[in-house]
């Protein structure tokens, strides 16, 4: 029983809202409202966060690599587009869902691949099956338009009544609301038994299965719930941009967004955000400093950080907030970095 | 017939180079276990290595081969010494981070300094146009790739079977620690692998410079390449890339041929069947390192 | 541990405040200002640093004021990914407030753009895109580059008169390719020639021998093909590797495979190609002349025919301004260009005031020799082709 009620503790301890989290989620309600010219990078930002916070909940959270989360993302963005275009669900919203559940399906279809095998096999194969979807896209081109995109996707306005501008205001907001309500249901799944087990599955497989964890069962879920995440990203992509088009399944998006969680720290849900949020300003820096050569001090910044080592970078980032809080609660607030995160 | 003899010979020749090419990975992540995705700026730098000796400065083509593994071997033993070996214990993530970091620098160097525009080796009269034989039409240039990757399997076969270094070589990899203890440097081993191995890559860029053309965005291009010959083939020994190589590369020569509508589809599906069939890759161990 | 993570947090947010407020940079001038967005990276990026290159050498040439008015160019990149493309549209025009939109390497990032030149009433002027539709996406589109049915048409004109019966197809698999393909096709067999081998090949496509060996069993006299500017080189040398030159099988196509700028890398393999195009370096006029030396000096090699058109871009929004006197109306601006005819390095070219489509001479051209150089060098001429991708409606 004291064990059990061990285990309960600890998990709504950790489940409890920070202050730092509601700050985190003000800041950003705030950058909306403070930077009206930036919509539209800030709307760029939210949907790279929720793609990364979907990948952060299977490699995070069950230990999965996946060098193919684009697939999802791009199912999801031409559901959408074809939802759209084609007037079969027009309220964005619904549409929005619709396009999640298919690519939903199509993560709990793959996931039976997915599971078996070692990181690099399951590296490849989930390359693989993107590269398929990309290939296929390509081929079906009176469907999907081939390489030309979905052309003349026209969104209704959201639940009828906020249009899309061209300012991207509305597009942001919807994102953002979007992106807390999915925050929100991913926090309760981590923090809730089953989020437990799967941790318990990333440390250790074996063991997990040995005190009576469904290992497979578990893994198939959470991969299917991601490939809902990454699917809704996707077509929030489509919605807010009335694009889709074949570079949603390349592999340089399944790479960034790779680069994106791993800057940001994996397995605490906001290091996919931070990602997104640090490597969209580093990327939007370094191109209008160099058009042509952004691409060299990005790389440079990647070297940089794992040779100094993020845990070091973390902690000088967090000097600032340090000294405030000193000033505030005293020597023993100050807080230091977490030497778990990077796994 | 003959036309299916060609397109034997065109999927062996193709398949050679891209064993060339991926070699040197192997020996990384299957050997080391080190996921170095920059493999291909190495083959860059050794491609564009051999266009400006031979282009510029007007070297010959066979003299200018060498100096391409050569050059990529100095880049990639000066890179080792100084970035790669402080992060052979670190995690798969940060590795993955740092050598597209990696690559991502020597992409945006390269188009700096060599231009964005694709670049063209200029070869001897001997290597162009094809030869016949018993009707069988066999392209010279792609007869010499044959020639040179298949002296080059057999040298490295025989290297790590035979020679001291490769049981060295072997035995650090298996357990560093107890190589440690018998007095093999294993640092150095290992710098030495992976400076062969780049210098693998630097010859085979330099070689397909002709066949996959050589841009600054070679290495991202054909990063995938090389990891589908890596995981198909295994990463035990080299003979699971090389077989993994030729497979590859007929696979996708015969299907381009016969039913070019669904040729790009062949790869992809090959390589996800064949990795659920064997999760080690054809060649590989039963049990994951 | 979570007390820790937290304070990640803030770091991050208080990291974004300085940054989006550093990027929020105020232009309050009366400059005249255009957004130039362009691949500058990826593997669009030569098209790119050509059209670049070239309105600087216009600027360089022409000064940078018109009308009274001071010209201002913002570079983005958009490594040809379309939603990047249309972000990046949206940002010059709502932030930058810039008066014109240019560039576009690609037909889907031109596409991406085309509804919100509507909604802003600016114009846009496509500088390398060339697929038929896009001008009719929006009023406000004008086009200086091409589009491939113009060389492909006439190409396919050009072949059944001169005794070319059969032909094999190779081009790539994507808009612009499967355009090529269908307007050669029109007019190649309307002519009374013979398709006998169709191959489409990958865009992103490593090697060419499969294909070429198609090709080759397939004995046709003629093979037709179209790949994006930078594959020609790896194109042409396998055909000469596979000996096709040898057996007779002549290339023709539209002149992207031929490209000048790649062109005298390719070696003698590709003497004797016969490309329908609109520009080459070697155009015998003096105006062309000034042009390909002046660029040659400024970056050192050879202008392709995207930097003329990127040339020709920069050209017609300074004949516009003057035009209007420095008035920016959105308009007025495109009612200016309509209709405008101008003398460009690649001859004699026109704005359709129709369409707004680009209207000009398409060369038949040979791969030769000259000065120890490969050069394509015109020897026939069809006048004042326009688009007859739209001319049928």
């Amino acid at each position: 029983m004291t064990a059990l009620s061990d285990v309960s503790t600890h998990a709504m301890a950790s489940a409890r809202w920070r202050i730092s989290e509601v700050a985190f989620w003000v800041l950003a309600l705030a950058c909306a409202f403070l930077f009206p010219s930036r919509y539209l990078i800030m709307t760029d930002i939210v949907r790279l966060g929720l793609f990364a916070l979907s990948l952060d909940l299977i490699l995070g959270y069950a230990g999965i690599v996946s060098l193919g989360h684009a697939a999802f993302f791009g199912v999801g963005a031409y559901s959408a587009g074809l939802l759209a275009l084609h007037g079969i669900i027009n309220e964005p919203v619904i549409a929005l869902v619709a396009a999640g559940l298919v690519a939903a399906v199509l993560g709990f279809l793959t996931s039976f691949l997915v599971i078996r095998g070692v990181d690099l096999t399951r590296l490849m194969v989930t390359l693989g099956i993107a590269l398929l979807l990309e290939a296929l896209a390509e081929r079906f081109s009176d469907i999907t338009g081939g390489t030309d995109g979905l052309q003349g996707i026209e969104m209704q306005p959201i639940l009828g009544l906020f249009a899309f501008d061209m300012f991207g205001k509305t597009g942001l907001f919807y994102s953002l609301i979007v992106l807390f309500i999915l925050f929100l249901f991913a926090r309760r799944v981590v923090h809730s038994p089953f989020g437990l087990s799967l941790r318990a599955i990333r440390n250790n497989p074996l063991r997990a299965a040995a005190i009576g964890i469904p290992v497979n069962r578990r893994l198939i879920a959470v991969y299917t719930l991601a490939a809902f995440y990454a699917g809704i990203a996707g077509a929030l992509f489509t919605q807010t941009t009335a694009l889709a088009s074949l570079d949603v399944f390349s592999f340089e998006r399944s790479a960034d967004l790779m680069l994106v969680l791993v800057i940001g720290g994996t397995g605490y849900l906001y290091g996919g955000l931070i990602g997104a949020v640090v490597f969209k300003m580093l990327q939007e820096l370094f191109q209008s400093i160099t058009p042509q050569y952004w691409l060299f001090w990005i790389g440079l910044v990647l070297v940089v950080i794992v040779m100094v080592g993020r845990a070091r970078i973390h902690s000088w980032v967090l000097v600032v907030p340090n000294l405030v809080i000193r000033q505030f609660a005293g020597r023993e607030a100050a807080v230091t970095v977490p030497k778990a995160d990077a796994s | 017939m003959a036309s299916i003899l060609t397109n034997l010979f065109d999927g062996v020749a193709y398949g050679m180079l891209l064993f060339v090419l991926a070699c040197g990975l192997a020996v990384t992540l299957g050997l080391m276990n080190f996921v170095n995705l920059a493999h291909g700026a190495f083959a860059m730098a050794g491609g564009y290595i051999c266009a400006v000796l031979v282009n510029n400065s007007g070297w010959p083509f066979f003299a200018a081969l060498p100096l391409a593994f050569v050059g990529s071997a100095v880049i990639g033993v000066v890179l080792e010494r100084t970035l790669y070996r402080h992060l052979y214990s670190r995690s798969h993530l940060d590795q993955v981070l740092f050598s597209i970091g990696l690559v991502f620098m020597s992409v945006a160097a390269v188009d700096y300094i060599m231009g964005s525009s694709r670049v063209f080796i200029k070869l001897p009269a001997a290597l162009e146009g094809q030869i016949d034989l018993f009707g069988v039409g066999i392209g010279r240039y792609r007869l010499m790739i044959v020639v040179i990757c298949g002296l080059l399997t057999l040298a490295l076969q025989l290297i790590l079977a035979k020679t001291r270094f490769g049981s060295r070589l072997r035995a650090a990899v298996d357990d560093p620690r107890a190589a440690i203890g018998l007095g093999i440097n294993v640092p150095q081993v290992f710098a030495f692998t992976f400076a062969f191995g780049c210098g693998l890559a630097g010859l085979g860029g330099a070689l397909s410079a002709e066949i996959l053309g050589l841009d600054p965005y070679f290495p991202l291009k054909f990063m995938i390449y090389f990891l589908i010959v890596v995981t198909v083939g295994g990463s035990s020994s080299i003979t699971g890339p090389f077989l993994a190589s030729l497979l590859l590369g007929i696979a996708d020569v015969a299907g381009k041929y016969y039913v070019p509508k669904v040729g790009p589809f062949v790869i992809y599906t090959v390589m996800i069947v064949i990795l659920l069939w064997r999760p080690n890759g054809l060649f590989g161990r039963t049990a994951a390192r | 541990m979570f007390n820790r993570r937290k304070m990640l947090l803030w770091g991050a947010a208080s990291a974004v405040l300085p940054g989006l407020c550093a990027s929020m940079t105020a232009w309050a001038d009366d400059a005249v200002k255009i957004g130039l967005i362009l691949p500058m990276t990826g593997g669009q990026a030569s098209t790119g640093k050509q059209i670049d290159n070239a309105i600087k050498l216009y600027m360089q040439q022409k000064g940078d004021t018109v009308a009274g008015k001071k010209i201002e160019i913002i570079l983005k990149d958009d490594a040809a990914v379309p939603d990047n493309t249309k972000r990046l549209a949206q940002e010059l025009i709502v932030n930058d407030k810039v008066n014109f939109i240019a560039g576009f390497g690609v037909t889907p990032a031109a596409l991406a753009a085309a509804p919100l030149a509507t909604q802003a009433k600016i114009p846009e002027v496509v500088m390398a895109a060339g697929t038929s539709i896009i001008t009719e996406r929006s009023p406000y589109i004008v086009r200086t580059s091409f589009t491939l049915a113009q060389s492909s048409t006439i190409v396919g004109d050009w072949a059944v008169k001169n005794g070319i019966k059969k032909v094999a197809t190779l081009t790539s698999d994507y808009a612009p390719g499967n355009d090529a393909l269908t307007f050669f096709k029109q007019h190649f067999t309307a002519g009374g020639g013979e398709i006998v081998e169709e191959v489409k090949v990958p865009l992103a496509n490593p090697d060419f021998a499969p294909f070429l060996q198609r090709m080759k069993d397939a004995k046709p006299d003629a093979m037709f093909v179209f790949v994006p500017a930078g594959q020609g080189g790896n194109f042409m040398k396998q055909y000469a590797e596979r000996g096709l030159d040898k057996s007779g099988i002549k290339v023709i196509g539209p002149g992207d495979v031929m490209d000048d700028d790649l062109l005298n890398n390719m070696g003698d393999a590709a003497l004797g190609a016969v490309t329908a195009h609109l520009y080459s370096a070697a155009h015998p006029s003096q105006m062309n002349k000034d042009f390909v030396a002046a660029y040659k000096k400024a970056f050192g090699n050879r202008p392709g025919f995207m930097a003329v058109s990127g040339y020709d871009g920069i050209h017609l929004i300074y004949e516009a301004l003057k035009k209007t006197n420095g008035a920016t109306d959105g308009d007025r601006l495109i009612e200016a260009m309509k209709g405008m005819k101008w003398e460009s390095p690649r001859g004699p070219i026109s704005i359709d005031p129709e369409t707004r489509d680009i209207v000009q001479n398409i060369y038949i051209r040979k791969v030769e020799k000259v000065d120890g150089e490969l050069y394509n060098v015109e020897f026939a001429t069809f006048e004042a082709v326009k688009d007859s991708g739209k001319t049928k409606k």
